[in-house]
């Protein structure tokens, strides 16, 4: 049973860590380093537009209009704002919820205003949004490092996530209502659509490697699979209720991550903690043992974290840059050969959505399995 | 460096998201669904069951059918061969019966038409002798008319009685 465990962990952490890799290197060769992607935005445009470029910067500076530039807009488009980008330049205002040691504060993003410039805010101390964090500034409009700002603003992740958290309480309210009302009868409607889900969690991710404790540890399993999941999906609508990069978020996974950890060392059964402290290994290999045993524990949430984090936002990294090859190329022909990879991509994100939350869920089931393990028979040793 | 820097707001507001999304669901959607479900599996398992159950009482039945058809149609055989036997009995018997009445009968008549004939003889015995007395009565009579006659009669019957 172990080994088997073990085999079916190695295989989903080799491949999901393949995807990783892949991923990641994709996104280094985005982002590894400014300068180098402004050079290839430079010679491409320097390419396209000959007769224009030697007024190319002026050009475009005289005009108002910021050079594009691919790094900082898929940066803005994948990590946290305080205010819900719309269209253009229209943005949905956010609250802003601070603490410093003068008390709360509450008050809209609109006081900053938009755009590169952050106006000030004057709370109890003035406040101006530096990347998108708030940051205390003197009159002179220097940051003073001094005074700790706790950022706890809905942001448009945050508001994203409560969306998707009312949403799944709508739909799982009112699927619950329909069994209540059809009881033992076939399911109709949205529940014959959520039913196959619900088995399949409970068939396919938490019986093989629960057994008989699967109903325990049932609802976490399957609030984790479906919150992630329609949060996923969520992220990858491009326009304003989704959009948002939530589970594409150190944070967001970190905390999730977090909750198996606890769930699942809680549950630890006698045999779990044996593993670790008492390994059988010849004694004098436990000072090795011990310790690698011990960071075992603590790298299997990590791994959690990191695998769904670089996935979902490596998706929206790869579909913001086939975006944006239209605009780095300014020509009507890259965006009409870039839509097919486009539409081919997010296709492929959907499954990605659906696969990660599978396999987040299926790798939480295993470790709480591996923790609730009886304690194996004797030939086995 | 930033991408990876979680933010305090957001794990605040994610942990508390997730927490009350759980509670919720736990509470009004994952128990009652998960519940039904298994009771729904349950009755459907039963009803497989009771199926298989009932499947076999038939079986059982259907055989059971045939068998006492057998036996019916084994009983009908011996009934009907030994109402065969009866009727031959029967009728070798009323066959006997009714020879040996008949030769009864026959002789009885037989017995009767003897008896009768010799009653009838006798009748005509006795007919014939008054006839013949009463014919030989009007024929003496005719011819003792005459004294003569008689006389001659008489005569000639002495004369046969003498030396007797």
């Amino acid at each position: 049973m172990t080994h088997i465990k073990s085999l079916k962990s190695i295989y989903y952490t080799t491949k999901t860590s393949f995807l990783t890799i892949v991923f990641c290197f994709i996104s280094v060769i985005l982002f590894a380093n400014q300068p180098s992607t402004n050079t290839i935005a430079d010679t491409t445009s320097v390419g396209l537009d000959s007769e224009h470029a030697n007024s190319n910067a002026t050009h475009e500076e005289s005009h108002g209009e910021e050079k594009f530039n691919i790094n900082k807009t898929i940066m803005e488009h994948i990590s946290d704002a305080h205010q819900w980008h719309l269209w253009a330049h229209t943005s949905l205002p956010l609250p802003v919820i601070i603490y410093t040691n003068k008390g709360i504060e509450v008050f809209s993003s609109a006081h900053f205003g938009h755009g590169e410039e952050s106006h000030t805010y004057q709370g109890n101390y003035s406040y101006q949004l530096i990347h998108e964090k708030i940051k205390v500034v003197n009159e002179q409009g220097e940051v003073n490092p001094n005074i700790m700002v706790l950022d706890f603003s809905i942001t448009k992740n945050v508001a994203s996530m409560l969306l998707a958290v009312i949403c799944l309480i709508i739909i799982f309210l009112s699927v619950s209502k329909s069994y209540a009302k059809r009881g033992v009868g076939a399911p109709k409607g949205l529940q014959s659509w959520i039913e196959p889900l619900i088995i399949f969690v409970r068939d396919d991710i938490a019986e093989p490697n629960l057994g008989k404790r699967t109903a325990k540890f049932m609802p976490f399993l399957l609030t984790i699979f479906f919150f992630i999941w329609f949060v996923n999906m969520l992220g990858l609508i491009p326009f304003f209720p989704g959009g948002a990069n939530v589970t594409g978020n150190i944070a967001v996974t970190m905390v999730l991550a977090v909750i198996t950890f606890i769930i699942t060392n809680l549950n630890g059964k006698k045999t779990y903690w044996g593993h670790i402290f008492l390994p059988h290994v010849p004694w004098w290999l436990y000072p090795l043992m011990v310790v690698l045993e011990i960071i075992g524990i603590f790298t299997k949430p990590i791994a959690l974290m990191i695998r769904l984090f670089a996935n979902i936002t490596a998706g929206h990294i790869l579909v913001l840059s086939l975006v944006c090859l239209t605009f780095i190329f300014k020509s009507l022909t890259v965006g009409i050969v870039a839509a097919p990879f486009i539409v081919f991509i997010s296709a492929i994100e959907l499954l990605v959505a659906f696969m990660q939350a599978f396999i987040f869920t299926m790798l939480a089931a295993l470790y709480i399995g591996m923790a609730l393990e009886e304690p194996a028979p004797e030939a086995h040793h | 460096m930033e991408l990876v820097t979680p933010s305090i707001g957001l794990l605040f507001w994610s942990s508390l998201s997730f927490f009350i999304l759980f509670i919720v669901l736990t509470k009004f959607a994952w128990k009652p669904i998960t519940k039904t479900l298994k009771e729904r599996e349950d009755s459907i398992d039963e009803a497989l069951k009771s199926a298989e159950i009932a499947r076999l009482q038939l079986e059982s039945l259907k055989t059971d059918n045939q068998r006492l058809l057998n036996e019916a149609r084994v009983e009908r055989d011996k009934l009907l061969k030994e109402a065969n036997e009866i009727k031959d009995q029967i009728l070798a018997k009323a066959k006997g019966d009714a020879k040996s009445e008949g030769d009864k009968m026959i002789a009885a008549a037989k017995e009767a038409i003897e008896m009768e004939k010799v009653n009838a003889m006798n009748q005509l015995k006795t007919q014939v002798a008054v006839l013949t007395v009463d014919l030989a009565e009007k024929i003496l009579r005719k011819k003792m008319e005459d004294r003569s006659q008689q006389e001659v009669f008489v005569n000639d019957s002495l004369k046969n009685i003498t030396l007797n």
